[in-house]
């Protein structure tokens, strides 16, 4: 059970929220032109990493709102969460993550 | 040596001081053949087919820490092959009937148990779906039947079929040639099938990069130094997008961590495998007598080989209601791992972006089934440089293509 | 004469309150206060079990939670059955019944123990070298057996009628462990401003120190414990819990805590919850978990009698029993000679003491020597006597090395019967570890320690499992970590008390010898040096899983099974790592630990199912107008978390009798159905058709106020996810359907894509599914019910068109009506607040009576839906499914732009002609209904396997058609209707049928818009 700052309303446990996985796709507007293979990577294809991962939660039984964390997949622990549309607060250099 | 009852009686005469090593644990040569990342059952069952079937013999295993150590040590060990698909149907179906013969090929008894599994229907859906299930296995030649709830009483008298009130059964589907196998001893009875053929199984060897040179592949970095190859072949369960982070290119996987659970050694108390989609929970009985309990993943990604209690506390809710009678049980063990799951429950086998590199990955939460056979198919792709019948409709490909195998849409979670 | 084994005074039992048990149907007799163990000893039973593999008769090893022997079965066969209950941890309880485990027919004859003499055969690993011959016997002789044989308890027949709670809690300190580390740090943190929590396993504080009392602060230990209990419950902010054990230590400091509520009691309030779960959050922890006293693996280690030095002394000290009445000892250390002089003082004879040491020093072993008792140096116990009780041991003086006995030592005889031994102590590091934590061999105290902690998981260890080993050092490691967690977190306590103190333990020596040599060489002769007692895994079998190239410890104990029993290798696994070490020749470091698994000890399914049981596993949620329907005898189905009526049988009606008359009565009169539990999203705002123009494959930003139109809803994989009809409500709101088991997903679809995809829209989406309430009336006479119902609303076909909806009043509510029709026939979905939904209901089928009004089910629905080629979602679908599959291009607008999963609708395999289509099947007898989920194949062939070509989706018996219709999805289907398949059914024969337009009635739409 994970304790997530969500920045709307504090810090809740994880059943509170809904995973919405890697944070920061912007779906492709102009998609008509693109490749089978570029669509693809946009549909399906994730960093998955092992380490830091900037991902989104939903607060979905709190505010309902969406933003994003920044957590090591490995440690479970998460560094920072943020508003959509907000930089990740924390930078690749920090922590010697992947982002 | 061949394991026998007369070896072991041989053995027990010379006070068990002349049983040799099951496999060596040489140092790594300079170059080998085929390199296979990965000492996990697959990657085991993959070097034991090269060598078998294919006369490959100059090949590494390469593990990062003790061989069936992920979740070749971690599942809660159910095979069966009544998959909706007609591609994966055979290729479950292949790796069903190598089990029927694992334990006399390897000579190692993996103490496959072909006592049956049981997928619950708790509503008019599940009925319909489960049906559709069936009569498709019954088409492509899977022994698979459709049971009506006092069959499944029959079956399994230890199941309630009230459902707590909540989840009533209302049919299962059963596969009889289904079962259980001894999880430990497919790894170790590959690895000592593999290593009598001459394959390397190098364990404490993590790979830490690749030799590509024009998007050819070359070898491998290791923690015990470069080693060439001119095919690798990649089976890393759990780290897949890490090592494909290495090789350049990216997959469409998600970690999760996935949780199992066994309860204190009983007497025998239940004699099959019951799964219940619907409830999220899965249930059979070791050889020793544990209840093995198996769940859904959690929802997030994560390499911690840990999963959360709430998971654990929603599993076994759904087993007291099906099992009432289990409530006084207690749970001795949990553990976790972490599962490679692709979008459509499906494996991923075939060719990667790297000319020589052969991926196999995405086996989600059902790989063990499919050991024998993913390993078949998979020495099969590598020996011949091109991808099996059977794993063609599983290559990385389908992504692009759109050709997805939905095993979650209808027939359920894929364990 | 009862209770022989009771001392004459001491102990902490309640000799006022004798309890009543049975052990394998003899009555005995105990105290409040005792263990079943202790009461057993009580009344000198010392056979109690029998082992896993071999059947060895076992008997009482510890005193606490690493017993792995002393297992029954309690109350068997009643609702309160516990299998594998462990006597050590179990509180005694006037009329317990206990049973002796794995053993037939008794424990004392136990036809199980011929294992035993053909235990040189199993040795570990032997399952996999053997019954391999023939192929089919594993499954029908070898296996079966094996089962019968394994297992320990019988598992419970009858469901346990107690129940069980749960508990979340919040706090600043969570200290795991009452004793003197425990207790030192409360005492600081209760000083704090820090919401503080207190748990430990037994019914009373102190831990060790109940067992041996010390002086702590100048009083004695027992005066302390009271003290410092005090100071704890007058402290507000501290929560102290006792029969409480911390299980498992999850991320982020969450810790479950496992606590026996009624267990104690003989007859418990029904009120009372027989367990609990806690599950805290803990700003910091500090583990104080105590330590685990090592056995010593010597020869035949095993029998009833042989005991932990330290288990003794608690029988004693704690329990006022003795174990035994003459008492040979082998130990290896200074603290084993306190327990030794325990044995003394309970008058427990000690004709002598084997020190592994060569030169045994310390203070308590100057006390033994100075009572008497001859210490004989440099000596080990190398052969105990007494196959169901020791009576008697073998005692030889070891080589210099300590691998064999000196040479031509001859072993003398000691009679015994108990024989208590001390390896040392091993730190309780589990809690440690399951919070990350690592470990660090320490060489002098032959143990891991912890060491680096995880910083998602604050925490600080205290006491014998941070190492600190003497009661001095425990006293301040409890006070030194209470400040440095105090500090983390930046509460200081006010006025903390100075750290309490004891006399420190003056240093001595210790010998490790991992295998205590007997007479012969490992693995010859009969003797047997157990390291797992109750998976019966041998110093041997260690060894020789090494020898076979086991070189992980993991590897080691899967093999072996060593640490897997039900103690979970508290009692086996350090020493199993000294002989790996010494195997491998590597040190304990480089061999590491197997990872710690939750739970700490054994814990009830119940109490982590908790109330989630029943009815209560998953919320049930029903519609205004449930009551009625269970009044008129409705059959539900289960529909996502709904209950919806599947059809309501009149009087002794089937399914398909009830069916077939719903279905002709709306088709001729008029239907009513609860849609209630469709989900209903408000989309409002300026940008909300725009917002729909992309969720839906079609347009509905041109929609006007007033109409309704069916819509498509797609994953981004183009793949079906959702359908219903939208209505406009006015220019900026929307009112949008669901199907009834989408409602939650499709409003998280829509928030997601909302919130991070155009966060620029204004749009707000609001769920009202729960604030209306619908009943849908269908037929020819739907309209005339509803004209006597509605005076404000013309509700002529040219005023009320279909695909329409109105503001009105219904049965004196305020309604929205909806000419929408999933029926084929006219129809009127009337939406009131929820709170009139019945009274709405009750109102339709009293002024429809008249109209002979006919309520129907799901399954009615159904049927009339396919009559009609409308699919259902989930159904029809199954996510492998793309509009056009379905025949929909119609609804793909390709005029607009684009919308979620647009693109993936023209990937390459989206146009391939073999995609599986909807399409109508007839078959070739009428009469004839296909199985929902029948196969179809074209080519037909004497058996399978065969190639398919699709399979049913919806059949139904059609009252309308006079025949059975069937949808299905079928391999270019679209091109080829009007084909013959054929459906090769499971008992062999073969049905035939023909694909068609799955439009099967009222194909121009006649009745619906009329």
């Amino acid at each position: 059970m994970l304790l997530i700052e969500c920045p709307h309303c504090g810090p809740r446990n994880e059943s509170e929220f809904h995973y919405g996985d890697q944070a920061h796709i912007a779906r492709p507007e102009h998609n008509e032109g693109m490749s089978d293979q570029e669509w693809a990577e946009y549909v399906y294809l994730r960093e998955n990493p092992k380490g830091l991962f900037r991902e989104r939660w939903c607060h979905t039984a709190g505010c309902g709102r969406w933003f994003n964390a920044v957590r090591d997949t490995v440690s479970s622990r998460i560094m920072a969460t943020y508003k959509t549309g907000e930089e990740a607060p924390i930078g690749a250099d920090q922590e010697g993550g992947q982002l | 040596m061949r394991y026998s009852a007369f070896s072991l009686l041989r053995n027990t005469l010379s006070h068990h001081k002349n049983w040799p090593q099951m496999w060596d644990n040489p140092d790594p040569l300079p170059e080998y053949d085929v390199i296979i990342i990965g000492g996990g059952g697959h990657g085991l069952a993959t070097a034991y087919y090269l060598a078998s079937q294919h006369g490959i013999t100059n090949v590494a295993v390469l593990e990062k820490a003790w061989i069936g150590g992920g979740n070749t040590g971690r599942n809660t060990t159910i095979v069966r092959s009544n998959y909706l698909w007609d591609e994966s149907a055979k290729l479950y179906e292949t790796a069903l009937k190598l089990w029927e013969n694992l334990s006399q090929e390897l000579n190692y008894n993996v103490m496959f148990s072909q006592r049956g599994v049981m997928n619950l229907c708790h509503n008019v859906h599940d009925v319909r779906e489960t049906k559709r299930r069936v009569n498709a296995n019954r088409l492509n030649g899977i022994d698979s039947e459709f049971l009506d709830a006092q069959q499944v009483k029959e079956f399994c008298p230890a199941i309630d079929l009230r459902g707590g009130g909540r989840y009533p059964v209302m049919g299962a589907s059963l596969q009889r040639r289904g079962g259980t196998a001894r999880h430990d001893a497919v790894a170790w009875g590959y690895a000592r099938g593999a290593a009598k053929r001459g394959v390397h199984i190098i364990q404490n060897c993590p790979v830490t990069g690749f030799d590509i040179e024009g998007g050819v592949i070359k070898g491998v970095q290791t923690a015990k130094g470069a080693i060439k190859a001119k095919r690798v072949g990649m089976v890393v369960a759990g780290h897949s997008s890490v090592l494909a982070n290495m090789a350049g290119f990216k997959l469409p996987l998600h970690c999760r961590p996935l949780q199992a659970l066994v309860s204190e050694p009983v007497k025998p108390a239940i004699d099959c495998v019951v799964m219940s989609n619907a409830v999220h929970a899965y249930i059979s009985q070791s050889d020793k007598g544990e209840l093995v309990i198996g769940a859904g993943t959690d929802a997030y990604c994560s390499y911690g080989q840990r999963g959360s209690m709430h998971n654990t506390e929603g599993t076994l809710a759904a087993i007291c209601e099906m099992f009432p009678q289990f409530r006084r049980m207690k749970m001795l063990r949990a553990w976790g791992g972490i599962v490679d799951t692709c979008p459509d429950a499906s494996p991923i086998i075939g060719h990667t972006p790297v000319k020589g590199l052969y991926i196999n990955c995405g086996w989600g939460t059902g790989g063990f089934k499919a050991t024998p056979g993913s390993g078949f198919v998979f020495a099969d792709t590598i020996a011949n440089e091109r991808p099996h019948p059977l794993a063609e409709p599983f290559a990385l490909s389908r992504f692009s293509t759109g050709y997805l195998i939905g095993e979650h849409g209808a027939a359920g979670v894929a364990h | 004469m009862a209770q022989k084994y009771r001392l004459p005074d001491g102990g902490r039992v309640n000799r006022e309150q004798p309890l009543r048990f049975t052990f394998d149907g003899k009555t005995y007799e105990g105290f409040e206060g005792d263990t079943l163990a202790s009461a057993l000893i009580a009344n000198g039973v010392r056979l109690v079990g029998r082992s896993f593999k071999y059947h060895r008769p076992r008997g009482i090893i510890t005193s606490g939670v690493d017993e792995p022997n002393a297992l029954v079965d309690l109350y068997s066969g009643t609702s309160k059955h516990e299998a594998d209950a462990r006597t050590t941890m179990v509180e005694l309880v006037d009329g317990m019944d206990a049973k002796s485990i794995n053993n037939y027919p008794s424990l004392s004859f136990d036809v199980g123990a011929v294992n035993s003499i053909f235990s040189k055969f199993f040795v570990s690993g032997f399952y996999y070298k053997t019954f391999m011959w023939p192929t089919a016997a594993w499954l029908k002789v070898y296996e079966p057996f094996i089962r019968k044989a394994a297992g320990l308890g019988h598992a419970p027949t009858v469901p346990d009628t107690d129940h069980y709670e749960k508990h979340y809690g919040y706090c600043d300190v969570l200290i795991i462990g009452a004793g003197p580390a425990g207790l030192a740090a409360a005492r600081v943190a209760a000083r704090s401003k820090a919401r503080v929590w207190l748990v430990d396993d037994q019914s009373e504080f102190g831990g060790h120190l109940l067992t041996r009392g010390q002086t702590i602060d100048g009083m004695d230990s027992d005066a302390w414990i009271v003290q410092v209990r005090a100071e704890l419950e007058a402290a507000p902010n501290v929560t102290i819990k006792t029969r409480a054990q911390a299980i498992s230590y999850f991320d982020m400091n969450y810790v479950a805590i496992w606590e026996k509520v009624t267990n104690h009691m003989a007859n418990p309030p029904a009120s009372m919850p027989r367990e609990r779960l806690y599950r805290i959050r803990a700003g910091q922890v500090i583990i104080a978990t105590g330590s685990h006293e090592r056995p010593l693996v010597f020869a035949d280690n095993d029998r009833p009698g042989a005991m932990l030095a330290g288990a003794a002394e608690t029988y004693i000290k704690r329990y006022g029993v003795k174990p035994g009445k003459r008492a040979v000892a082998m130990v290896n250390n200074d603290y084993a000679y306190g327990s030794i002089l325990a044995l003394l003082d309970a008058g427990v004879e000690v004709p002598l003491v084997c020190d592994l040491r060569e030169e045994p020093d310390g203070a308590l072993t100057q006390a033994v020597k100075d009572r008497g008792v001859p210490i004989k140096a440099g000596h080990a116990v190398v052969g105990v006597k007494g196959a169901k009780g020791v009576n008697g041991v073998k005692i030889a003086k070891l080589s210099e090395d300590g691998k064999s006995m000196a040479a031509g030592e001859k072993p003398i005889h000691q009679a015994c019967d108990l024989l208590v031994h001390s390896a040392g102590w091993t730190p309780a590091v589990h809690a440690h570890c399951m919070a990350r934590g690592k470990l660090t061999w320490s060489q002098d105290m032959s143990c891991f320690l912890p060491s680096e902690g995880s910083d998602a998981n604050p925490n600080a260890s205290a006491g014998n499992c941070a190492g600190q080993m003497d009661l001095a050092a425990a006293l301040q490691g409890g006070h030194a970590a209470a400040l440095q967690v105090l500090d983390a977190l930046g509460m200081p306590a006010e006025g903390a008390p100075a750290a309490s103190k004891a006399e420190s333990d003056a240093p001595s020596s210790s010998r490790i010898l991992w295998i205590v040599p007997g007479e012969k060489e490992l693995g010859y002769g009969s003797a047997k040096h157990f390291i797992d007692f109750q998976n019966d895994s041998t110093a041997f079998d260690l060894k020789l899983a090494v020898r076979e190239g086991m070189h992980s410890i993991e590897h080691v104990k899967r093999y072996t099974t060593t640490g897997m029993a039900t103690d979970q290798g508290k009692l086996a696994n350090l020493n199993a790592i000294g002989i790996v070490s010494e195997a491998l020749g590597v040190e304990p470091q480089k061999v590491g630990t197997t990872t710690y698994r939750l739970p700490y000890t054994p814990t009830t399914f119940g109490v982590i199912a908790g109330r989630d049981i029943d009815d209560l596993l998953d919320p049930a949620r029903q519609t205004a107008m449930h009551p009625w329907h269970v009044d008129n005898g409705a059959v539900f189905e289960d529909v996502g978390q709904w209950k919806r009526p599947w059809y309501f049988p009149k009087k002794g009606e089937s399914m398909h009798k009830a069916v077939l008359r719903e279905s002709a009565a709306l088709r001729e009169h008029v239907g009513i159905l609860d849609a209630s539990t469709l989900g209903k999203i408000v989309v409002k705002g300026p940008d909300a058709g725009a917002f729909l123009d992309l969720v839906y494959t079609n347009k509905f930003s041109s929609l006007k106020p007033g109409k309704c139109r069916y819509g498509l809803m797609l994953n981004e994989d183009g793949m079906i996810l959702d359908d219903g009809v939208t209505s406009r409500i006015s220019e900026d709101e929307f009112y949008m359907t669901t199907t009834t088991g989408n409602a939650a997903p499709v409003l998280d679809h829509l928030e997601e894509y909302l919130q991070t995809e155009w966060p620029h829209m204004q749009v707000y989406l609001t769920s009202v599914t729960e604030q209306w309430a619908t009943a849908t009336i269908a037929g020819p006479k739907a309209r005339d019910l509803l004209t006597e119902l509605c005076p404000d609303v013309d509700l002529s076909a040219e005023a009320f068109g279909f695909m329409e909806w109105r503001e009105g009043t219904v049965a004196d509510c305020p309604a929205r009506i909806f000419r929408i029709s999933f029926t084929g026939d006219v129809s009127f979905e009337i939406n009131v607040p929820s709170d009139y939904g019945l009274h709405l209901w009750t109102t339709l089928m009293q002024v429809g009576r008249k109209y002979s009004i006919t309520p129907y089910g799901t399954e009615t629905m159904h049927v009339l839906r396919a009559e009609k080629g409308f699919i259902i979602v989930g159904q029809e679908t199954d996510g492998s499914v793309m509009p056009f599959d379905l025949d929909m291009n119609w609804i793909v607008s390709k005029k607009k732009g684009d919308f979620i999963g647009r693109r993936s609708l023209y990937r390459a395999d989206m146009s391939k002609p073999d995609r599986k289509q909807l399409v109508g099947i007839k078959t070739v007898d009428p009469s004839v209904v296909l199985e929902e989920g029948a196969q179809l194949v074209r080519d037909l062939k004497d058996k399978p396997p065969m190639d398919m070509v699709g399979h049913v989706t919806s059949s139904y018996e059609s009252p309308a058609c006079g025949r059975s219709i069937a949808l299905g999805l079928v391999k270019g289907g679209l091109a080829a209707v009007g084909e013959t398949l054929f459906s090769p059914q499971a008992d062999g024969t073969v049905i035939e049928l023909q694909t068609c337009s799955p439009v099967f009635f009222d194909p121009e739409g006649t009745r619906q818009n009329g």
